[in-house]
């Protein structure tokens, strides 16, 4: 007894010299700042411009339908995104590990990965000189005949979700790849041996198999989408109504940090809330899906 | 008795490479059958082409008497045991189980009564809940039978299924695999490239070489008169000596050792000789004047428990032969360093061309 703890006590010490930094940077960058940020949302300045304890930027965001509607429906959009996200990636991710050889699948790994080399601005900007009314698409419809006058593709909901998507393909592609390349492919053959049809063997045994890698991609993409400034904004036009707009022109525009600040923690609260309810009804664990 | 499996003239290439090479082949139903050869000849290929996973380049596959060519692996009456077992991990024991009864849609009364049954015949019985990972390498092997087993397959095809098991295991699972067989009737088809499991278990074997088969026949049979120069050195252990065939039947070895053949395979020209440890005599009785007699040097007596093993010298040619000694202790006087007489019969030589 004496010993075991007498042999403990340095490699505890190490542990907590390992760990030092890492606790450091989230303390300092993570839990300090958010604490912060709780404090500053509870408070308002009074007519006098003194500073006071009040509920009222919450107050303000619930009976301000603009702001309800903007958060409600950057939900369901980054929800939308992340399921189009992996119906896009799923394909591409089974192809790569699965079907193609493996030189054939490091290219197409290397071609997935060469557009996030480049700043999103730059990715995004790549898609509005695709997409915008003087576009290229739109001179090829033009002088291919198949449309008269050029018509506008961006600043729409379909541009954003594009862009979006777009955006998200590697954070999903990622994970998935390491999954199902950790999966045998016999386990296929076994399962169309016992009688399985190609849809059994999707939906029973390689969805199943990805799951992990399914759930860390789809949490990965789903905050980076609720999160995302640039994208809805340049994409989306003036109507995106994402609410980290909201959020900015708090900030920014309106300087009103306290608001901001109500505003940040409430998608925080709806970002965690979603995690959780989505890994709830998988039957996932947070532990399983990020190791 | 009815041929539940037929091959004709199977053929599989894969580029100009040929793996499987016109195999023809007759599987009666409730036999053991066991496929032997070595690495690479084609065992693996062939069985995949039963189960219709890789589709033959020509020759036609028959099920009882249906040729199967045409359907799928999830249509054909056929299950295969994977070399590496590909058991669910995502799934319990019973619901992998479960998992082919439920395709064809067995009503679950009925599953549960069937999973419980084959997991009592594999000696599991009560292991439903165990996860995967939970179980040992012998125990995820019975799992993986009884998956396939539980679908009542014509034929259960089993490729190398004990190869991950330590020796140990292996020879308990031997044993197992050949009583779970005769108890359930089931047609089996096995492949392996250890001699021991198949002579063991089968009832016929096919030696397998380069994508042809060398010899079909029953496990004594392959040992006793193998028909090719292949057979002979793949299937037990031989003493093998190269050299000539003269007319006579007398063969001359490189060495200089000639030894008489009695049914030589081959006329006269380049051949291979095989001797069998336990054909070989030692200090014969004069009167025996048929024998092939030589004198041999002892290197080293090598026991190992069950069997006791001469290493020794042919005097003279410095060839060295294994001889295996009878478990009496008539000969414990023999050690390192003796010389002793030895012979064997001219039935016993087996002697096959170079050319094939
Ligand atoms: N898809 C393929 N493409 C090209 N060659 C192949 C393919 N599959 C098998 N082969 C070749 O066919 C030969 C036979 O392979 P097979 O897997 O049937 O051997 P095996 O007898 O099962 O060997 P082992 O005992 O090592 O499993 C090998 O030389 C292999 O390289
Ligand atoms: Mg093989």
């Amino acid at each position: 007894m004496f010993l075991k703890s007498g042999l403990e006590q340095p490699a505890r010490l190490g542990l907590w010299l390992l760990l030092a930094p890492v606790i450091l940077w989230l303390a300092l960058l993570i839990i300090i700042p958010h604490i912060e940020l709780f404090l500053m949302s509870l408070r308002v300045e009074d007519d006098w411009g003194e500073a006071a304890w009040s509920l009222d930027n919450y107050r303000h965001f619930f009976e301000e339908r603009l702001y309800w509607l903007t958060f409600v429906r950057t939900a369901a959009y980054s929800l939308l995104v992340t399921f189009l996200t992996f119906l896009v990636t799923f394909p591409v991710a089974f192809y790569i590990t699965k079907l193609a050889r493996p030189k054939a699948g490091m290219i197409l790994m290397i071609l997935l990965l060469l557009p996030f080399w480049v700043s999103e601005l730059v990715r995004v900007y790549g898609w509005m000189i695709l997409l915008r009314e003087s576009g290229v698409i739109n001179h090829f419809l033009v002088s291919l005949g198949i449309i008269d006058t050029p018509m506008e593709m961006l600043y729409n909901d379909a541009a954003m979700l594009l862009g979006l998507v777009y955006t998200s393909m590697l954070f999903m592609a990622v994970p998935l790849i390491s999954s199902l390349e950790g999966m045998d492919d016999s386990l296929i053959e076994a399962a169309h041996d016992l009688g399985a049809s190609k849809w059994v063997i999707f939906t029973r045994i390689v969805i199943p198999y990805a799951a992990p890698g399914i759930t860390s991609g789809s949490i990965v993409v789903f905050m980076l989408t609720l999160g995302n400034y640039l994208t809805p904004n340049l994409m989306g036009g003036k109507n995106s109504l994402w609410f980290t707009e909201q959020i900015y022109n708090e900030f920014i525009a309106s300087f009103n940090w306290n608001q901001g600040a109500a505003f940040g923690f409430l998608l925080l609260l709806l970002s965690s809330f979603i995690v959780w309810l989505g890994l709830r009804l998988s039957g996932q664990s947070l532990g399983k899906a990020l190791s | 008795m009815a041929a539940v499996l037929e091959l004709r003239h199977l053929t599989r290439k894969f580029g100009d490479f040929t793996a499987v090479n016109d195999i023809s082949l007759s599987v009666e139903e409730g036999s053991f059958f066991s496929i032997l050869g070595p690495s690479g000849c084609g065992k693996t290929t062939l069985l995949r082409m039963i189960a219709g996973f890789q589709t033959p380049s020509s020759g036609d596959i028959l099920i009882r008497g249906q040729s199967v060519l045409n359907v799928p692996p999830n249509k054909r009456p056929v299950n295969l045991v994977f070399q590496h077992l590909a058991l669910f991990p995502m799934m319990d024991v019973a619901e992998n189980i479960a998992f082919g009864l439920k395709r064809r849609k067995v009503p679950a009364a009925e599953r549960k009564r069937r999973i419980d049954s084959i997991l009592e015949r594999v000696g599991l019985a009560g292991y439903g809940a165990k996860r995967i990972d939970q179980l040992s390498g012998g125990q995820r092997q019975r799992v993986a039978i009884a998956r396939a087993l539980v679908l009542e397959p014509s034929i259960l095809l089993l490729d190398e299924p004990l190869g991950a098991l330590d020796l140990k295991l292996r020879e308990h699972m031997k044993i197992e695999l050949k009583k779970l067989q005769s108890q359930v009737g089931t047609t089996f088809i096995y492949i392996t490239h250890d001699q021991s499991e198949a002579l063991v278990m089968s009832d016929q074997v096919a030696v397998m070489n380069a994508g042809r088969f060398e010899q079909v026949d029953t496990p004594r049979a392959l040992y006793d008169q193998p028909a090719t120069r292949f057979v002979a050195g793949f299937v037990g252990e031989s003493n093998r000596f190269t050299g000539q065939l003269e007319a006579g039947g007398q063969f001359l070895a490189e060495e200089g050792l000639s030894l008489r053949v009695a049914a030589p395979d081959t006329t006269s020209g380049d051949a291979e000789l095989f001797i069998r440890p336990e054909a070989i005599l030692l200090e014969p009785e004069p009167h025996l004047n048929a024998l092939n007699r030589f004198r041999v040097q002892v290197r080293n007596v090598i026991f190992d428990g069950s069997n006791t093993r001469v290493l020794s010298d042919i005097k003279g040619t410095g060839h060295e032969i294994i001889i295996a000694l009878p478990q009496n202790q008539r000969f414990a006087h023999i050690g390192p360093g003796s010389e002793v007489d030895a012979g064997v019969a001219a039935e016993d030589c087996r002697c096959f061309s170079s050319q094939d």
